[in-house]
């Protein structure tokens, strides 16, 4: 016996290892229910992160966009007269965010935003050859912009270089034009202003569609195109915690009078499904936890029985009902406790297997292996404290038995 | 304790028990019994006359209906469960008729149980103790061994030496050599005579074996309930 080891966790220790079948079975039951935990909550963690890295390095946090144009009545009735109108709604033309270097001025001060990069967004028509293909030009300034949308991770051929006559396209659209690195495209945008572009890098985006439409040029280049000199039609800006992205937006708005769109509210879909995923996950995880706590409280039911004449003796030499409350509630801790460090141990392995042995076509990792010690700390934890709270039942029945009954048996 | 209070004392015990909800047995009537201090007496009385129950309510293991019950001068109707289990740690040990060691313990560690439920000693010194204790009843070669590797006459001998860890006043032994062999429950009797000179510990031995009933100070028969033969106190010394 240690000389520091109290008299309940003495008992609680020698009743385990007396009943060492019982023991086994369940610290293997615990086991496999916070494995399962760890396992699933890693996994789903993993996933997350991979679905964010990839939808945040392919679009700004907040993108800034004018306001949209609307149609005032010019006459408005006179006092005392009612007017019948019908105000329709204009067309939304291309146009330039007003004041926009004066904003992103005062944006690259707010402490919460990281990047602040204008761009030039509109249509045009790729042609080459016989083939045209329509598609989104966006005019960037890519020191800054790179940051925001990573698109040198993406370049699958070339460079991502851009000067006033480069040009980066999709995979699909080099495809569809039966283009390769430096050929030359004609560019024609709506204003019928052309411009002739080489092909300096080739992306892929992992979308078809993304990769058909999405095109980068220089913001010059854009501008000229889109017969916007000097101007952006958005503001595109990366900020420090990408959860308060939709606040900033909301400050931003009020304090720059444009419109700002974050990307959790252009991601809805998005967060629905993964607020589904965790809501199931909650639901695996306190369904696992109460069998666990069940199994727990069942075997220690059982030893209370079995070990009933121990108590009787126990009782009967002086131990107070707290000790014997305590040796039943140590020994429900020590289940919890022991089980979780296995199962931690165990649903860690799993997932590292897993992530090792689970690729993507080309070969690529599924998801990026997270594994937060946290996780581990708080299974471990929350066991041990699900084992004391299972244990709470048989504990009081063994604390409550009459020592002469006991005795008897 | 003054030296002549008496160990134990009962005024007008009795028990009833509820039988349904309506009807009450008494089972115990008006007991009235003292044992001083270094006496070791004998229970004896037919199966079902009450021993069992009189040794449990002595053994503060049960309350009584009515009547009054002194452990060493101290009244212990109005006591509360943490007062009762403290004074039954301190001042009573107990020897059953089927030893009731602890399987998962050795004989060394059931024989500190006591001590280490009390938080008496520092874990060497109940060590020391328990260690002088089982070479008091001639175990030391078993200290190491659990309980259910010994045989009954060794594992009452643990018992004796479990109940006199912590030194009590008063030993209550339900049959403990009911269920031994003639020359163990000698063996186990001569024990606790030894004991009870040595430590000047009270004794109280339920048993059924007359010719260890006629070597105690004196015997106290019960029968249905009631002592019969209210013997006077012998001179212990």
């Amino acid at each position: 016996m240690n000389r520091w080891t109290p008299f309940e966790w003495i008992t609680a220790l020698r009743f385990l290892k007396e009943g060492r079948m019982q023991t086994i079975f369940i610290v293997t039951a615990v086991a496999i229910g916070v494995a399962v935990i760890v396992f699933m909550s890693a996994m789903l963690s993993s996933l997350q992160a991979n679905f964010i890295k990839r939808v945040l390095t392919s679009q700004p946090h907040i993108q800034l966009i004018p306001p949209d144009e609307f149609a005032r009545p010019l006459r408005p009735p006179a006092p005392g007269r009612i007017a019948a109108a019908i105000v329709q709604r204009p067309a939304q033309r291309i146009r330039s965010i007003d004041q926009w270097q004066k904003i992103k001025s005062q944006l690259s001060e707010w402490p919460d935003i990281v990047t602040v990069s204008p761009t030039m967004t509109g249509s045009a028509l790729a042609v080459r050859g016989a083939a045209s293909r329509s598609i989104t030009l966006t005019g960037v300034d890519p020191e800054v912009y790179f940051k925001i949308v990573r698109i040198p991770d993406y370049i699958v051929e070339g460079q991502p270089r851009l000067l006033t006559d480069d040009i980066l396209i999709g995979t699909e659209l080099a495809k569809n034009l039966g283009a390769s690195l430096g050929d030359k495209i004609n560019v024609s945008a709506a204003t019928s202003a052309s411009r002739t572009l080489t092909i300096t890098g080739i992306f892929d985006l992992g979308n078809k569609g993304a990769n058909q439409r999405t095109t980068f040029v220089a913001l010059r280049t854009a501008q000229a195109l889109s017969n916007l000199v000097g101007g952006v039609t958005t503001i595109d800006i990366t900020v420090n915690d990408i959860y308060a992205a939709e606040t900033i937006a909301q400050s931003v708005e009020a304090a720059t009078s444009v419109e700002a769109d974050s990307w959790i509210k252009t991601n809805a879909q998005f967060f629905t499904a993964v607020n589904a995923q965790q809501t199931s996950n909650t639901l695996i995880r306190v369904f696992v936890g109460l069998s666990v706590a069940f199994g727990i409280a069942s075997v220690l039911i059982v030893s209370v029985i079995q070990r009933s004449k121990d108590i009787g003796i126990l009782r009967a030499m002086g131990t107070s009902q707290g000790q014997i409350l305590r040796v039943f509630l140590v020994q429900g801790g020590l289940l919890g406790f022991l089980g979780s460090l296995i199962g931690a141990a165990a649903g860690g392995s799993a997932v590292v297997f897993w992530h090792a042995f689970m690729r993507q076509a080309d070969g690529s990792e599924l998801f990026p292996l997270i594994l937060e010690p946290s996780l581990f700390i708080n299974a471990v934890l929350l066991a041990a404290v699900t084992g004391v709270v299972a244990a709470a039942v048989p504990a009081l029945r063994a604390a409550k038995l009459d020592p002469v009954v006991a005795i008897r048996g | 304790m003054a030296e002549n209070t008496p160990v134990l004392r009962l005024d007008g015990v009795c028990k009833s028990y509820n039988i349904g909800t309506s009807i009450e047995v008494e089972v115990l009537h008006d007991i009235d019994l003292v044992l001083q201090r270094g006496e070791f007496v004998a229970l004896i009385g037919p199966s079902g006359s009450g021993k069992s129950t009189l040794l449990n309510i002595i053994g503060l293991l049960d309350r009584p209906t009515r009547g009054r019950l002194f452990i060493e001068g101290q009244e212990t109707s109005k006591l509360n469960d943490t007062a009762i289990t403290k004074l039954r740690s301190h001042s009573i040990g107990f020897v059953f008729q089927y030893h009731y060691l602890i399987s998962a313990f050795t004989a060394l560690e059931n024989v500190m149980m006591p001590l280490l439920v009390d938080h008496a000693f520092p874990t060497n010194e109940m060590q020391q103790r328990a260690a002088d204790l089982l070479a008091q009843v001639g175990l030391t070669q078993w200290e190491n061994n659990l309980a259910n590797n010994m045989s009954g006459g060794q594992q009452q001998r643990v018992a004796i030496a479990r109940a006199i860890a912590m030194n009590p006043a008063l030993i209550l032994a339900d049959e403990p050599t009911g269920n031994l062999d003639t020359k163990s429950a000698n063996t186990v009797f001569e024990m606790m005579q030894q004991v009870n000179q040595t430590n000047g510990t009270t004794f109280l031995l339920v048993t059924h074996n007359m010719d260890l009933a006629r070597r105690c100070h004196r015997i106290v028969e019960v029968v249905d309930g009631r002592i019969v033969t209210p013997s006077p106190v012998r001179d212990s010394t």
